[in-house]
């Protein structure tokens, strides 16, 4: 887990959601990737033609760009666990 | 006051440009509404949604944006490319904007609270670059597989739909057909403007699509199931009923290229542009009497297109020329072309959009089709008859004289076998073979001419090496028609064969 984490958190204007989203991501990020990441928030409505490259359709929507392979989290990101999982920083199944 | 109002009640209409389809719509699709069209996979939906963009923004000014969520848009244009629509050039000229939305559960966390504005602003992107008025969603279902949570992807597309009937968007949106309701996801509910339905049939190995408009608010529409074709030219609508009765019924006369045939038809022949039907049993020369008629209708210079769906071409010359008619002397000429096809080589709609293919391409005064009774073996009773109504249609529009060989079998009844499509026939000529002093003699009689005084009677019909001749029956040959004899036409008894017995 030494790779740097680049995230892209895209979001389509100040809405409740949007902001609650990038709150929790912050969290996550300080507290579990600590020195290691990097956030770009990407507003669709000032860029709509963002949205193309990385195939966005619900929102808010957080990108993993690093590393690779490219991961998608939908949704406020409110469910920690949830988030952790989809950024394959736990295992899907605790167990294993 | 009232016309005010049937101005009102008559909503405004996108037209397809799909030939056809226009025409069962009165116009096109709901303008500024969705319309969701299902059906199976393959049945021709995504096609039908392409065409109605790239007619959009080629022939009506109006830009389109096509979003897909099934395949990758460079597959897609290859896919349509091969039915002659260019998507990169019209995306080029910013006509067209094709946006790929690939969803995969697999890839993608649900952690809280999310919509689909993503989308939204998409197309609200695309519509606005372009200034699109048309918009394709194809198929928006597959959201269903991409996402868990179904409560807001069936709010939120109940928002893009409101989103783009606000916004005045004439939408094509396609679903998969479902086990009971049109669609899977039950998406008419959300569409209730206008919903049309594609089939894909397989009858005896031969498959026809068909579509049919379920429902239209606020307008008419034809509400039977129309054949269509996927082809070359994209799709194309057969509706019968584009053509009505409107038909112009010339008065013009056409020589059967016998004169003694012309005789039994009131001395003149034909009508021209009507439909001739000329049945027998096999060998009694009804390929001669089309032939005679053709080398008739080339030798006034008309030009005569000739279907053959038994013999190959040279065949058909090389007999011919056994009863000194030369037909290759016309195809040399340019006024004869044949096209000769396998009858069960495609369906019948296929076979008629060939047909009205040759017919425009060469332009022809006369048809013949030889043997319609081939075809007929490719469909349903129904399907030929409306087939043949459509092809009959086309040609009387186009002013053509039509000529029909059908083949009865030895052992049916002549005039019962042709029940289905002698209705659309103006003319039937019978000719039948007898058995009479150990030889086998032709008979000849018209059954019906419309519109014209014609011969009651039943004539002897000899094909030799120079023609055709056609002469009345002397003394102690059959005075009763006989082939309304039950035992059917080989056993017809004559009045000599009769006093033998």
């Amino acid at each position: 887990m030494s790779d740097n984490f680049a995230l892209r958190l895209y979001v389509a204007g100040q809405t409740p959601k949007a902001v609650r989203a990038f709150s929790n991501l912050r969290k996550i990020c300080e507290e579990h990737l600590q020195g290691r990441y990097s956030i770009e928030v990407i507003d669709l409505i000032e860029n709509p033609a963002l949205g193309r490259g990385d195939q966005i359709l619900a929102l808010p929507t957080l990108v993993r760009r690093l590393p690779t392979p490219i991961k998608k989290i939908i949704g406020d990101l409110s469910n920690t666990e949830r988030v952790l999982v989809g950024l394959d920083l736990r295992p899907r199944r605790p167990s294993s | 006051m009232s016309k005010h109002r049937l101005e009102r009640s008559e909503i405004q209409k996108a037209p397809t440009g799909i030939p056809g389809l226009d025409d069962i719509t009165k116009g096109g699709l709901p303008q500024g509404r969705p319309t969701l069209v299902s059906g199976g996979p393959g049945s021709g939906k995504t096609l039908l949604g392409i065409s109605f963009l790239v007619n959009g923004a080629q022939q009506f000014a109006e830009p389109g944006v096509l979003m897909t969520f099934e395949e990758n848009a460079a597959e897609l244009a290859q896919d349509v490319r091969s039915l002659g629509y260019d998507l990169d050039s019209l995306v080029a000229q910013k006509k067209l904007i094709v946006d790929y939305i690939h969803v995969d559960r697999s890839e993608i966390e649900e952690t809280g609270e999310y919509d689909l504005e993503g989308l939204f602003v998409r197309l609200d992107h695309a519509i606005t670059q372009i200034g699109a008025k048309r918009v394709m969603l194809d198929t928006i279902e597959t959201l269903f597989g991409g996402l868990k949570d179904t409560g807001i992807l069936r709010a939120e597309l109940r928002r893009l739909f409101r989103w783009m009937r606000d916004r005045g968007i004439t939408a094509v949106v396609t679903a998969e057909r479902g086990e009971q309701m049109f669609t899977r996801q039950g998406l008419e509910e959300y569409i209730t403007d206008a919903v049309i339905s594609l089939d894909h049939r397989v009858h005896e190995q031969i498959s026809t699509r068909r579509i049919r408009v379920v429902k239209y608010r606020g307008s008419t529409h034809g509400t039977n199931e129309y054949p269509f074709l996927i082809d070359r030219d994209g799709i194309t609508v057969l509706p019968v009923t584009s053509l009505l009765l409107e038909h112009e019924a010339p008065n013009e006369r056409v020589s059967t290229g016998l004169k003694s045939l012309d005789d039994m038809l009131g001395g003149k022949g034909y009508f021209r542009a009507s439909t001739v039907l000329l049945s027998g049993t096999a060998g009694t020369g009804k390929t001669t009497l089309a032939a005679q008629f053709v080398e008739s209708a080339c030798a006034r210079g008309e030009k005569c297109m000739y279907f053959l769906f038994e013999e190959s071409p040279s065949q058909l010359i090389r007999n011919m020329r056994s009863t000194g008619i030369d037909l290759q002397k016309w195809v040399d000429k340019g006024l004869l072309r044949f096209h000769a096809d396998r009858p069960n080589r495609h369906g019948l709609e296929t076979h008629l959009l060939e047909m009205h293919h040759a017919v425009e391409v060469f332009d022809p005064d006369v048809v013949v089709l030889d043997p319609i009774t081939n075809l007929m073996a490719v469909g349903t009773q129904a399907d030929v008859r409306a087939m043949l109504t459509r092809v009959i249609d086309y040609f009387k529009t186009r002013g053509v004289t039509a000529l029909f060989t059908s083949l009865t079998s030895s052992t049916q009844s002549l005039e019962a076998t042709e029940s289905m499509i002698s209705s659309l026939m103006d003319t039937w000529i019978l000719v039948a073979v007898a058995e009479e002093d150990r030889k086998r003699n032709r008979w000849i009689y018209v059954l019906k001419s419309r519109g014209m005084p014609h011969s009651n009677d039943v004539r002897a019909f000899h094909i030799t090496d120079h023609g055709i001749s056609i002469t009345p029956l002397g003394k102690g040959s059959p005075a009763v028609k006989p082939l309304s004899a039950p035992s059917g036409p080989r056993r017809m008894p004559a009045p000599t064969a009769r006093k033998r017995k």
